[in-house]
């Protein structure tokens, strides 16, 4: 209640101020007989200093943030692609502040040396097609070198992406993120929006799952009334309904009758042998554990609105779109312990969130990043079970150690790629 | 035609007009200019105050603010703390009625009502009766957005882009009820305004210019309206026809943009649909609408900075082919807002290339409002510092286009607030710049009034300063890796400590220059509407310009000249020609012997 007294009582003061001020302009105006259409020398030559006191300002507001704030926060691009980008994000800053001060500084440099003086009148100059011609071709010519650049780096980061390269599933949800691993194969499980069920929340494309979806949308589960009970209800007599309570059931029912259908099709269509795609892949709700050096290649999708998977320390974003599988590829080079030295920071983490309005938790939709090198990566590995509950990394216990071995040594020699 | 019926009735008697069909229901250009001025005034107030409260609650997150329970109540802000539903709302609604409301509507509506007739030698618009219609759709398009806000529900909540499926779910968002059909409808009754003002700009330009009004003759401003309008005509329909069938998906059950959902629980029938296509239909008119918005502005200053610099506009020819250039470009451009949607890389890449070549007639505006100020004698009027300050927005905000249009930095900063920063600066101030130039050179035209200038220059250094205070610092929140649209930084709370502290900081600094510079704009307001009762009375050519508008009497008749039309023997930007005895030679000054036109 206090604040918004003094609030009001603010903005009262304020308007009997200005009104106050504008007050004593008038009275000052009617004596010397000035009018409001005739700026006086003095106004003019205030506000032409002011011009050049304001560009000081600026400038120097300007190079505070530089120098405070560094011009990212971000650290180095944490990524091969980042580096490359970094590298012309940092080109196109010397060219665009190069151009910024030029011409701000033209500018209000005209501003404050052109005022109006007594007895100069101004130069009568309507055009000159040499400069116009001038100041057409360089930033043309400018331009055609960030053009040429940006889209080398461009197709470099959106092309096909290395066969050799890990495929791992991004699926996002309000409001969160799962990463789908997959597995020894590397080759993800397919999935079908339909047969999105509580028990199998990725909609992953198993015969078993199938048949889930099939019993849930006949019989029913906890909460939800299959086909059958619908049916009973609508036929029984005894049952007292609304009209309209009615008519929503119906449509229910159509409804299910139609998903029915079409998980009937998929049932008999379906080629078993490709559920082993899904049985080894691993999935992660918690975190996303990554291989410094590997290829990866994110497959993403959406449950249900856009989200956008955003790394801001990999300098990769790519939106999630239902209906659709999108991808990006990138290669991290600097585990997290690597960065965390670089950054100087001894809590910094990676990170992945959402930054795509996705709804009123959108700012809180994140998760963990790791980058690990290759040990650790292995280690991590060895604790990790597959879809079908058995280990990530089933080997028979005679040829473990080798196994391991050899994969030990293939992590390495993928981490030596981006050692520095 | 319209012209010559007026020819007949008006011209010198003055019948008498009620006060309903004078101020309401006027079909009078000057007063329906005037009308649509009050509108974004008021528009532009709220849109500044839904901006104050999500600055607060992004400068200090989760502290109790009796300030905004007191406008949001316990519902939208309980114990003082901004839901974050509703701070979803405030931005949509706050860049919504930015974007249509003010710098659309408001700017456009405004100055081109004005000006084209006044500057073109014209009784009135082609049709004044569809002018009228023009404003009173804007009015109801505002009532609806505004009421919006008020419903239980909340008003829409999926950014002023309204991508769907977040848009087309209410099951995702709870904005997306009611508030997004009323968005929906108030878009729909807006795009029919703007088409209907459009058509009219269009019709009287092209064919009720007034004897000797060349198209060569005819002030940029004009130029700046007829692009405008064009562009408004080709664009805004198909933003309606993706309102419409978004309509189609939200309450019909048809699969446009929806495919494979699973939301609340429920699985959704829709099947075959894309986002992506609902984006592509709104960004053909996102894009030239950032155009739309910046023309005018662009064709105000101009005018402007010739008058004030007592100099002619330097290259119009140059200046006419950039807006034609830009007008034909942001037709070619509207995928560089999609880069990182899942569109096809390829037609990315040919989005950069056409993005960036609209930097070229940028430029070359750019160099032109400088050597137009190069010796030249410059009179600061309010108008002519916010003209200044309008170049200099577009420079420092446009500069920055550059990154955001080359598809592989933008990556890394699309969606971030290096994107808010961009598009406030080059966009938001320099079309609001442009809007506040014209309205303190065409005041007195408007009211015969004149502004007080000192108040004036009071407005513009606290504008300048609290703007590029609020705009600037958010390049480096958004190079920090600050995503738009967050309701607070605790994404990088406790392991990422420099970006967070840094967001943390610059926030707080952003959001006092925020409250500072809307605190500013009361100074305007004051000053506006004293001086509409208050104000010195204006004398005709108060800035001793040379364009035909000043050579109408100060009070307004309908059909804006006494007797004949006047005839134009002469473009609009004869300043300081060697020869002549004043600094400016109206337009209606024939030619002397021997003179060249220029």
């Amino acid at each position: 209640m206090g604040s918004k007294l003094i609030i009001l009582l603010v903005i009262i003061l304020g308007v009997i101020a200005i009104a106050q001020l504008v007050r004593v302009n008038e009275l000052t105006a009617k004596h010397s007989g000035r009018r409001e259409e005739d700026i006086p020398h003095r106004d003019n030559i205030f506000n032409a200093n002011m011009m050049l006191a304001f560009m000081i300002f600026f400038y120097a507001s300007f190079i505070w943030l530089m120098l405070k704030y560094g011009y990212t926060g971000m650290g180095p691009a944490a990524s091969t692609h980042g580096v490359e980008t970094d590298w012309l994000l940092n080109l196109n800053f010397i060219i665009i502040i190069a151009v910024f001060f030029l011409t701000n500084t033209l500018l209000f440099g005209f501003a404050w040396k052109y005022v109006k003086r007594p007895g100069v009148k101004a130069f009568y100059y309507p055009h000159n097609n040499k400069l116009e011609m001038i100041w057409t071709v360089i930033p043309a010519a400018v331009l055609a070198v960030i053009i040429i650049l940006g889209l080398r780096t461009w197709n470099d980061i959106t092309g096909e992406a290395d066969p050799e390269a890990e495929n791992v599933e991004l699926f996002s949800y309000q409001f969160g993120w799962t990463a789908r691993y997959a597995g020894m194969n590397n080759v993800l499980g397919e999935f079908d929006y339909k047969l999105t069920t509580a028990d199998n929340q990725y909609a992953l494309k198993t015969r078993e799952n199938i048949e889930l979806s099939l019993q849930k949308m006949l019989v029913g589960g906890p909460g939800e009334e299959g086909i059958q009970m619908i049916e009973d209800k609508l036929n029984d007599e005894s049952v007292i309904m609304a009209q309209a309570d009615r008519k929503k059931l119906q449509i229910e029912l159509s409804r299910k009758e139609r998903m029915v259908r079409l998980l009937e099709q998929m049932a008999l269509t379906y080629n078993d042998s490709i559920d082993d795609l899904v049985n080894d892949d691993v999935i992660l709700g918690d975190s996303l554990v990554l291989l410094v050096g590997q290829k990866y290649n994110f497959a993403m999708r959406s449950k249900d609105v856009i989200h956008s998977a955003y790394f801001p320390h990999f300098r990769a974003q790519m939106n999630t779109v239902p209906g659709m599988t999108t991808y990006f590829k990138l290669q991290p080079i600097y585990t997290t312990s690597e960065m965390k030295d670089i950054m100087e920071d001894e809590k910094f983490e990676y990170v992945l969130m959402c930054n795509k309005i996705c709804g009123g938790s959108h700012y809180k939709m994140k998760m963990a990043v790791t980058v690990l090198g290759p040990e650790e990566y292995l280690n991590w590995q060895k604790t990790k079970t597959t879809y079908d509950g058995s280990a990530w990394l089933n080997f028979d216990d005679k040829e473990r150690a080798a196994k391991e071995a050899e994969l030990l040594e293939k992590y390495q020699a993928i981490a030596a790629t981006v050692a520095q | 035609m319209a012209a010559l019926a007026h020819d007949g009735h008006h011209g010198h008697d003055h019948h008498e007009e009620s006060f309903v069909s004078k101020y309401i229901f006027s079909q009078d250009h000057k007063m329906i200019g005037k009308q649509f001025l009050m509108t974004a005034v008021f528009m532009g107030i709220v849109a500044m105050m839904l901006s104050i409260f999500f600055r607060i609650q992004l400068a200090w997150p989760g502290e109790s603010s009796d300030f905004l329970n007191a406008f949001l109540g316990d519902r939208w802000a309980p114990d003082g703390i901004l839901s974050q539903d509703m701070y979803l709302g405030l931005v949509t609604i706050h860049g919504t009625i930015m974007v249509f409301f003010v710098l659309t509507g408001g700017l456009s509506g405004t100055f081109s009502n004005l000006l084209i007739p006044l500057q073109i030698g014209a009784r009135d618009m082609a049709s004044g009766f569809l002018n009228m219609i023009s404003y009173w759709l804007f009015f109801m398009s505002s009532i609806i957005m505004l009421v919006s806000l008020f419903i239980e529900t909340g008003p829409a909540m999926a950014g002023w882009t309204i991508y769907p499926p977040l848009s087309a779910l209410p099951q995702a968002v709870s904005g997306s009820g009611l508030g997004m059909t009323l968005w929906l409808v108030s878009m729909a009754i807006f795009i029919a305004s703007s088409l209907i003002g459009s058509l009219n700009y269009i019709v009287t330009v092209l064919n009720l210019r007034t004897k000797g009004m060349k198209m060569t003759r005819m002030p940029l401003t004009i130029w700046a309206f007829l692009v405008t309008a064009i562009l408004g005509v080709l664009s805004f329909p198909v933003l309606l026809s993706a309102a419409l069938l978004l309509l189609m998906d939200r309450s019909l059950g048809t699969s446009f943009y929806l495919s494979d959902i699973v939301v609340g629980g429920e699985m959704l029938d829709n099947v075959g649909g894309s986002p992506i296509l609902y984006q592509h239909l709104f960004w053909f008119l996102g894009h030239p609408e950032v155009y739309i918005v910046l023309l005018p502005a662009l064709g105000l200053s101009s005018e402007i900075i010739s008058t004030n610099s007592r100099k002619p506009i330097f290259g119009y020819r140059a200046m006419i082919g950039s807006i034609l250039a830009i007008g034909f470009l942001s037709f070619i451009v509207w995928g560089h807002h999609m880069f990182v949607t899942g569109m096809n890389p390829f037609l990315g890449s040919v989005f950069v290339f056409t993005t960036l070549l609209i930097a070229i007639p940028s430029a070359v505006k750019v160099f032109n409002y400088l050597t137009t100020l190069w010796k030249g004698s410059i009179v600061y009027t309010p108008a002519m510092l916010f003209a200044i300050g309008l170049v200099s927005t577009f420079i420092t905000g446009g500069v920055t286009g550059i990154i955001l249009a080359d598809s592989a930095l933008d990556i890394a900063v699309h969606d971030t607030y290096f994107v808010v920063a961009h598009f406030h600066i080059v966009m938001g101030m320099s079309a609001i710049f442009g809007m506040f130039a014209g309205i303190y050179h065409w005041f007195p035209k408007m009211f015969g009034k004149m502004m007080n200038s000192r108040l004036g220059y009071v407005h513009f250094w606290i504008t300048i300063v609290g703007a590029y205070g609020v705009f600037f610092p958010m390049h480096f929140v958004g190079l920090a890796g600050a995503p738009r649209r967050y309701y607070d930084y605790s994404v990088y709370e406790g392991f990422n400590s420099n970006s967070y502290e840094m967001m943390l900081d610059l926030n707080v600094i952003i959001s006092v220059f925020a409250i500072l510079s809307a605190l500013g704009q009361a100074v305007f307001l004051f000053n506006f509407f004293y001086s509409i009762f208050r104000g010195q009375v204006a004398p005709q050519n108060p800035w001793r310009s040379s364009t035909l508008e000043w050579t109408t009497p100060v009070k307004h008749v309908h059909g804006n000249w006494p007797g004949a039309l006047p005839t134009v023997h002469r473009w609009p930007y004869d300043y300081s020609k060697p020869g002549m005895e004043e600094d400016f030679v109206s337009q209606i000054t024939p030619l002397m012997e021997g003179e060249e036109e220029h």
